[in-house]
């Protein structure tokens, strides 16, 4: 895929868009006026954002517990999301699902997940169905690099590797799970390594890098286009933040975080990048900062506007109509 | 399967036990450090339950007195953890696992229900599993619908696991250190809402049976049966009710297996009425359990249909609009005592 100026701008605009909402995240926690368990995906902005831009309308993403950013970059609805985050009736599940659980199917984002490796799995599934259906859809599924250790990791490589499905493996590999370093967890320095025992080709990213995330993410989801079957991709990131919003951060060094903060962040190094390879200029910068800074404060006024669902939606949707197809 | 009934919730005398005021986090800690102590066969595994001490702060301390080797910061693999326990029982060793939130232990099934649970049946006495599996449940905390389950329900219709949920600090200690003591899988039951309540707390060796309820109030016109966080719930409705001249009876279970049936059954046989009340949704849960229990053995004796006070029978929501709509509350405890009367009247 060409990255052409409107891609460049529109890859910044996603991962601003996920900065800023984030933050935002967090100043409502902080103020009180948010309830619930937030995962934010601060630092990882350029792994969403570099995935998806490869991605059409007829891919599917599965997501995890930290999953806003690839919500966001997989196209849905930032109002509704901010609405479902203030458990709003105008959220995009109606308020049932919140943060670890927003999906919009429409959009091909088949989830957040409260459940570590329970997406590996799903996104294996819609492979399937993008195999069976010859729709030239790939499936993404997107996890950390503590699921790497989920036995649903391992079988669906596996399943996917003799099937060859249309899949693409993204561990988002931050160095921390929780509040346990990686290396404690994981024998092999790096998880692309896992790929070997399934016989599936496997390619490191740097995570911080919008470009390199794009090319890597290009290749593989070309490969699974074009029938060569699922690659695992490991995109090198960090989290920026706590484990959730709150996380008081004792167990991490400080100086680790400021170092990839101050020298690793991916938008000021995407921003670094456009403006002296002439991609975008500093007006084009601007004018997204502040666009999707309106957007985010109208998402916010627009949620708290909303109304809550009645007490009586909390029975409805337990089962779908069978009856009604579409 | 039925224990002696004790009222209260000392099962050695008062007088010879010095008490302290502990949270129930603290009295699961004391538990775990005193069994630790005592026995090297016994470790603790779970995530970030090392350095960080556990997302609920249990393990806080536990790395730095007993080390790397008895208390196991794991990889996030619920159900081989499960497994590896299982097999190190069945070896030897005393294994503790903390599954982070109880909705997790969906991942951990296998392990659980077709071996830990079966082993001593298919392989007789040569084969023994002492494990326990602590995990936190419960919602009302909108943390959505897969990390706000009570899902003991299930665990009762396994033949071979004891499952067991303190309401009390005292309790948790107590409970907990009968079931480091048994030689057979036990399921351990905490509360998120519970951690931080504190009480008066036995030091020493304080064990609660397994299988013995405590009757946490005594009344004449209704008997409410609960457990864990909802025990503490029904105690309160049975206050509010007391105001409206209703006179409960509060029963918290402690064990829901094996189950003290006698203790409910004399209840039942004295006030005619039962109200069941559990977190969990009612369809298959534990009050079912219970009503099938009375209407087998002390049906002649009710004075109104047995009422159950559940969640409905939804997955959790996660608005804070609707929780709480999902959920029992404490009016509804006290709504359906007064239904029970209105009918008689
Ligand atoms: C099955 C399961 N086990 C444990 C948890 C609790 N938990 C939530 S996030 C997390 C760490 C996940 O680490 P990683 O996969 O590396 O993702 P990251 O948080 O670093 O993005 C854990 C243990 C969970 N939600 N589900």
């Amino acid at each position: 895929m060409q990255l052409t100026y409107e891609r460049v701008l529109g890859a910044y605009r996603t991962m601003r868009m996920i900065r800023s909402f984030e933050e935002k995240l967090v100043e409502l926690v902080n103020l009180g006026k948010m309830s619930g368990f937030l995962h934010v995906y601060l630092g990882e902005e350029a792994v969403a954002a570099g995935v998806c831009a490869q991605l059409g309308e007829h891919d599917y993403v599965a997501s995890t517990h930290r999953g806003h950013g690839h919500a966001i970059a997989k196209g849905v609805d930032v109002r509704g999301m901010m609405a479902e985050l203030f458990g709003r009736r105008t959220g995009t599940c109606k308020g049932k699902g919140g943060s670890m659980h927003i999906a919009d199917i429409d959009k091909g984002m088949l989830g957040a997940n409260g459940i570590v490796g329970a997406g590996i799995p799903l996104a294996t599934g819609a492979a399937l169905t993008a195999k069976l259906k010859k729709t030239g859809g790939v499936a993404v599924a997107f996890f950390g690099d503590g699921a790497s250790n989920q036995g649903a990791f391992h079988e669906s490589l596996n399943l996917a590797s003799i099937w060859k499905l249309p899949a693409v493996y993204v561990v988002e590999n931050n160095g921390w799970g929780e509040f346990t370093p990686t290396d404690y967890v994981v024998p092999v320095k790096d998880i692309a390594e896992r790929a070997r025992s399934y016989a599936m080709p496997a390619l490191i990213a740097d995570g911080m890098d919008f470009f390199d995330v794009f090319a890597k993410a290009g290749e593989a989801i070309a490969r699974a286009r074009s029938g060569g079957g699922p690659t695992l991709l490991e995109c090198k990131t960090y989290r920026f933040a706590g484990h959730y919003v709150g996380d008081a951060l004792a167990y991490r060094p400080k100086d680790e975080a400021e170092k990839w903060m101050t020298e690793r962040d991916p938008l000021r190094g995407f921003a670094e990048r456009v403006l002296s390879d002439g991609l975008l200029n500093q007006d084009d910068l601007q004018r997204v900062d502040g666009e999707v800074s309106r957007h985010i404060e109208d998402a916010v006024k627009a949620a708290e506007a909303a109304p809550f669902p009645d007490a009586s939606e909390v029975t409805t949707d337990v089962y779908a109509d069978s009856h009604r197809r579409g | 399967m039925t224990g002696a009934a004790v009222v209260g919730q000392r099962a050695t005398p008062a007088s010879m036990t010095p008490m302290r005021e502990l949270t129930y986090w603290q009295a699961l800690q004391e538990a775990l450090c005193d069994a630790m102590r005592r026995d090297p066969a016994v470790f603790v595994m779970g995530e970030d339950i090392g350095t960080y001490g556990g997302a609920f702060g249990v393990t806080r301390g536990l790395l730095e007195e007993f080390g790397p080797e008895r208390v196991r910061c794991t990889p996030i693999s619920e159900g081989t953890i499960v497994g590896a326990a299982t097999g190190a029982a069945l070896t030897g060793m005393r294994p503790v696992v903390e599954i982070m939130f109880m909705d997790f232990l969906t991942l951990t099934m296998d392990q659980l229900a077709n071996h830990a649970a079966k082993f001593r049946y298919m392989y007789g006495p040569q084969a023994r599993v002492p494990m326990v599996i602590r995990t936190p449940a419960g919602g009302g905390r909108c943390y959505g619908a897969t990390h706000s389950q009570s899902l003991e329900a299930w665990f009762l219709h396994v033949p071979g696991l004891k499952v067991v949920a303190p309401s009390t600090p005292a309790d948790a200690k107590g409970l907990l250190t009968a079931a480091l003591h048994d030689d057979n899988p036990v399921l351990f039951v905490e509360h998120k809402l519970l951690y931080a309540n504190s009480g008066d707390v036995p030091a020493g060796d304080h064990r609660v049976p397994l299988g013995c309820a405590a009757l946490r109030r005594e009344g004449s016109d209704v008997t409410l049966v609960s457990y864990s966080y909802y025990a503490g719930v029904a105690l309160a409705a049975a206050e509010e009710l007391a105001a409206a001249g209703i006179d409960a009876e509060v029963i918290d279970l402690r064990s829901l297996a094996p189950l003290d049936t006698a203790t409910i059954l004399a209840s039942v046989r004295k006030t005619g009425r039962l109200i069941c009340i559990e977190e969990g949704p009612r369809t298959g849960g534990v009050s079912a359990e219970i009503a099938a229990v009375v209407a087998e053995h002390a049906y002649e004796y009710l004075d109104a249909p047995v009422r159950r006070v559940g969640a409905i029978d939804t997955p959790i929501p996660f608005s804070p609009a609707l929780e709480p709509a999902a959920l029992p509350q404490r009016s509804d405890i006290v709504r359906t005592a007064r239904e029970m009367f209105a009918c008689r009247r």
